[in-house]
C-alpha cells in the first residue's frame, strides 16, 4: 500500500511492534478469503478434467490449450488459434468498456449535481441513488427483462405515444445486456466520484475562472485532474464486475450475447462442466484485470508529486 | 511610462448586495485611482470579501454598478474581467507545478506554452521563487505559496489586482516582511492593488488610501494619516489604533471651537465639527500618545486624576489615570521621553494635559 510521501524513512513508527498484531486479523482474512481460493483455482486450471464434473490429479496444460488453440499446441498439425473463447472475451471487454463509459457519462454529472447541493440534502440524494440496490441483483435483472420484453411496459409506452409502430425487439440483444450492466453498476461510478467532488475545493474553479479559463477549460484542466482518483476508482468498480457479470448477459442477452461470466459459470454446473477449463478461464480473466489495475496504478503514481528534497 | 495620475481605475457606484434577507453591501460607492494601493479595512463579516468578489465577478450585485476604467463590467463574467485575485487560501492548483500554476492564466489568454514559460519564470524571479518552479504547491511553505499566488495573479498583467487578506495566514515576522514586499511590488508594477484586511496596523503601513467598512457600509475614506488623526465617527476612531473614547456634552460653540465637559465636570476644548450642536451628548477621541502627565498642572486645561495602573510595554509605558469623578484615561509615554524621570507610582496624584488639537469631536 501507499505510504506517506517523502520522508517515510525519517519517521519512527511508535507502534511498530503492536502493528504486527493489529494487522493479523486482516492478513488472516485476506489469506483465507483471497489468496487460498485463487491458489486453488490456479492449481485446478492445471489438472485433468474428469467426466462427471470433477478433476483427476494429473498435471496438464489442456485447459489453456483448449482456450487458445483449435488444434493442439502439442499435436503434429500446424497450430491454429481457437477464436470462440477469445471472441467471448473480446465481446465482454467491449460490453464492460461501453458500460463503463456510459456510467461515466451519466454518473459524472449526477455526482457533480449531488455534490453541489446544500450539505443537508446531499445525504437524501445519495440515499435515493442507493435505494434500488437494496433489492437483490437477480430480481432487479429479472424486472429489467420484464420491462424490456416485447409486450412489456417500455414497448407499450412507446407504442402509446406513437414513437414506434410495432414493438421493438430489445430482449436478447447486446443493447439489453448493455442496459443491464449499466443499470447494475451505475452507483459504483456515482459514489466514488461524488466523494471526490465533495472534497474538491471549489475556490480552485473560481481561481481558474479568475485566470480567464472558460467553463470547459476549468472542467478539463482543473476539476477533472483534481478528482481523477475518484473517476478512476469509479471506472474500475464498474468495469471489473461488468467484465465478469453473468446475470445480465444470461437473462437479457440470450445465447448470442454470451460473456465471460456465463462461460465460467457453465463450466462449474453439473456434468456438462469442465472445472479445469473454468479455472483456466478465471485465471485468464484475473490476469487481465490485474494487468489493467497495474497500468492504472503506475499512471496514478506518475501523476503524484515526487517526495521532498 | 508614468501612469496618468488620478485616473479612476475602479468606480463602484451605489452597490447593493443581498444574501436572502441579509444585506451584505449597502450603497457602497468608491473611486479607486489607477496605480493606487487601496485598502478595504473592517472587522470580520463587514462585507470586504463580498465587495472584492463582486468586483472580480464571482458575485453579482443586486443594485448599482462597477466601472473599470470608465466601462461598465456588469455583463462580463469573471473570466473576461481584466482583474486577478490573490485568494485568502491561495487556491493554487495542487496537481500543477509552481511554474504551471503561473503559466495557467497566460495560456488561458491564448499564449502557447513556449511563450508563457519565460514570462512565468520572470514572474517567479520577481517574487524570488526562481528555484521552486518545479515544485508542487504541497511542497511549499505558507510564505512561498503566498508568493506563488501573487506571481500567478500578476503574470497576465491585470489592470487591477484584488488581494483578500493575503497575509493573514502568515506568522508575524513573515507578515511584516511581506507587507514591505507587496508595497514594493505594487510600486514596481504600477498595477492598482485593492487589498483587503481586518488588521488596522497592516492597513496603515501599506496603503495610499483606506476605506474603513462596517456592517456593509463605508464609514470613512482617506489617507492613513487622515483616518488615524481625523476619524469621522466613533466606529472609525475605535477601530483604528488605540484611543480614549470619552462621552462629552457640548456647552458652547464659538469661533469654530467647541467647549465641552466630560463626566465629573472636566472641561475640554476641541475643534467644532459639522453635525454636532450645543447640547448634544457625543464623544471625543484622544490618542493615548497625545496625553501628557505632570505633577503640577501645566495649563488651565490640565485634568486632575490618580494613577491607578502602570504597564511596561517595551518601547512605551502605558499608564491608566482615573480622573477625579470622571472617566479612566489611557496614556502612552515613550520610554526614552521619560528619561530619568520616575514612572508615576500607583496612587500618585497627577495632572493630565492634552496636546493642542489632540481631542477630536466625533459624530456618533
Ligand atoms: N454566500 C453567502 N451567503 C450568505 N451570506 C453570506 C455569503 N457570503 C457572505 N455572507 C455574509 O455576508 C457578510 C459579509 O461577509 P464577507 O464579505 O465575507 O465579510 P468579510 O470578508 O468582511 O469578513 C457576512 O455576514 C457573511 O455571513
Ligand atoms: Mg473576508
Amino acid at each position: 500500500m501507499e505510504h506517506s510521501k517523502g520522508a517515510a524513512g525519517a519517521v519512527t513508527d511508535t507502534y511498530a511492534k503492536e502493528r504486527v498484531w493489529l494487522l493479523m486479523p486482516t492478513w488472516l482474512m485476506l489469506s483465507i478469503l483471497v489468496v487460498i481460493p485463487v491458489l486453488i483455482m490456479l492449481v485446478y486450471s492445471f489438472l485433468t478434467k474428469e467426466f462427471r464434473g470433477g478433476v483427476i490429479w494429473e498435471f496438464t496444460f489442456a485447459a489453456y490449450d483448449q482456450f487458445f488453440f483449435d488444434r493442439g499446441l502439442f499435436g503434429d498439425e500446424p497450430v491454429k488459434i481457437e477464436w470462440t473463447y477469445i471472441s467471448i472475451y473480446w465481446r465482454s471487454i467491449w460490453q464492460a468498456g461501453l458500460a463503463t463509459v456510459l456510467s461515466l457519462l451519466l454518473g459524472f454529472p449526477t455526482a457533480y449535481y449531488i455534490a453541489t447541493r446544500p450539505q443537508n440534502s446531499r445525504a437524501v440524494w445519495v440515499f435515493l441513488i442507493t435505494i434500488p440496490y437494496w433489492v437483490n441483483l437477480l430480481i432487479r435483472t429479472v424486472s429489467m427483462k420484464f420491462l424490456l420484453r416485447e409486450n412489456g411496459p417500455l414497448n407499450d409506452f412507446l407504442l402509446m405515444i406513437e414513437v414506434i409502430d410495432e414493438p421493438l425487439r430489445l430482449i436478447n440483444t447486446a443493447l439489453a445486456v448493455q442496459l443491464g450492466l449499466f443499470y447494475s453498476y451505475l452507483p459504483f461510478m456515482v459514489l466514488p466520484i461524488y466523494a471526490s467532488i465533495e472534497r474538491y475545493n471549489f475556490t480552485l474553479s473560481e481561481a481558474a475562472s479568475d485566470l480567464y479559463a472558460t467553463k470547459f477549460a476549468t472542467l478539463t484542466r482543473v476539476i477533472l485532474p483534481s478528482i481523477k482518483p475518484g473517476v478512476i476508482a469509479g471506472c474500475i468498480l464498474v468495469f471489473v464486475p461488468s467484465l465478469g457479470a453473468f446475470l445480465a448477459p444470461d437473462l437479457l442477452g440470450g445465447a448470442k450475447n454470451f460473456m465471460i461470466g456465463s462461460l465460467i459459470e457453465e463450466q462449474f454446473k453439473g456434468s456438462a462442466g469442465n472445472w479445469p477449463f473454468g479455472a483456466a478461464a478465471s485465471m485468464i480473466l484475473l490476469s487481465m484485470v490485474l494487468i489493467l489495475l497495474m497500468v492504472f496504478s503506475r499512471q496514478q503514481k506518475k501523476a503524484q508529486p515526487q517526495g521532498g528534497q | 511610462m508614468l501612469p496618468v495620475q488620478n485616473q479612476v481605475a475602479v468606480n463602484v457606484r451605489d452597490l447593493v448586495k443581498q444574501f436572502g434577507d441579509f444585506t451584505a453591501l449597502r450603497n457602497v460607492s468608491l473611486a479607486i485611482k489607477d496605480n493606487e494601493f487601496f485598502t478595504l479595512l473592517g472587522p470580520s463579516g463587514c462585507g470586504k470579501t463580498t465587495l472584492l468578489r463582486t468586483i472580480a465577478g464571482f458575485e453579482h450585485q443586486d443594485e448599482g454598478e462597477i466601472l473599470l476604467f470608465g466601462d461598465s463590467i456588469a455583463g462580463l463574467p469573471a473570466n473576461q474581467r481584466p482583474v486577478n485575485t490573490v485568494f485568502q487560501n491561495y487556491a493554487l492548483f495542487p496537481h500543477m507545478s509552481v511554474l504551471e500554476n503561473v503559466m495557467f492564466g497566460l495560456e488561458m489568454l491564448g499564449s502557447s506554452k513556449a511563450e508563457a514559460r519565460p514570462l512565468a519564470h520572470e514572474m517567479l524571479e520577481l517574487v524570488r521563487l526562481g528555484e521552486f518552479a518545479h515544485r508542487k504547491p504541497a511542497q511549499l511553505s505558507g510564505g512561498q505559496a503566498q508568493r506563488v499566488a501573487l506571481a500567478r495573479a500578476l503574470a497576465p498583467k491585470p489592470k487591477v489586482l484584488l488581494l483578500d487578506e493575503p497575509l493573514s495566514a502568515l506568522d508575524l515576522k513573515l507578515r511584516k516582511a511581506m507587507q514591505l514586499e507587496l508595497k514594493a511590488l505594487q510600486r514596481e508594477t504600477g498595477i492598482t492593488f485593492i487589498f483587503v484586511t481586518h488588521d488596522q496596523e497592516e492597513a496603515l503601513t501599506m496603503s495610499d488610501r483606506i476605506a474603513v467598512m462596517s456592517a456593509g457600509e463605508i464609514q470613512q475614506l482617506g489617507s492613513p494619516k487622515d483616518i488615524y488623526e481625523h476619524p469621522d465617527n466613533v466606529f472609525v476612531a475605535g477601530f483604528i489604533g488605540e484611543t480614549n473614547l470619552l462621552p462629552v456634552s457640548v456647552d458652547e460653540i464659538t469661533n469654530g471651537h467647541a467647549h465641552c465637559h466630560l463626566g465629573g465636570g472636566h472641561k475640554v476644548i476641541c475643534s467644532a465639527v459639522e453635525g454636532v450642536a450645543v447640547g448634544n451628548d457625543v464623544h471625543i477621541s484622544v490618542r493615548p500618545e497625545r496625553l501628557r502627565m505632570s505633577a503640577q498642572p501645566s495649563d488651565q486645561q490640565s485634568l486632575p486624576g490618580t494613577v491607578v495602573e502602570t504597564v511596561y510595554v517595551g518601547s512605551d509605558v502605558q499608564s491608566y489615570v482615573q480622573l477625579n469623578e470622571g472617566p479612566l484615561l489611557t496614556i502612552r509615554t515613550q520610554n526614552s521621553a521619560l528619561g530619568k524621570q520616575a514612572i508615576f507610582a500607583l496612587g500618585t496624584q497627577t495632572y493630565v494635559t492634552m496636546e493642542t488639537g489632540a481631542a477630536r469631536l466625533l459624530q456618533d
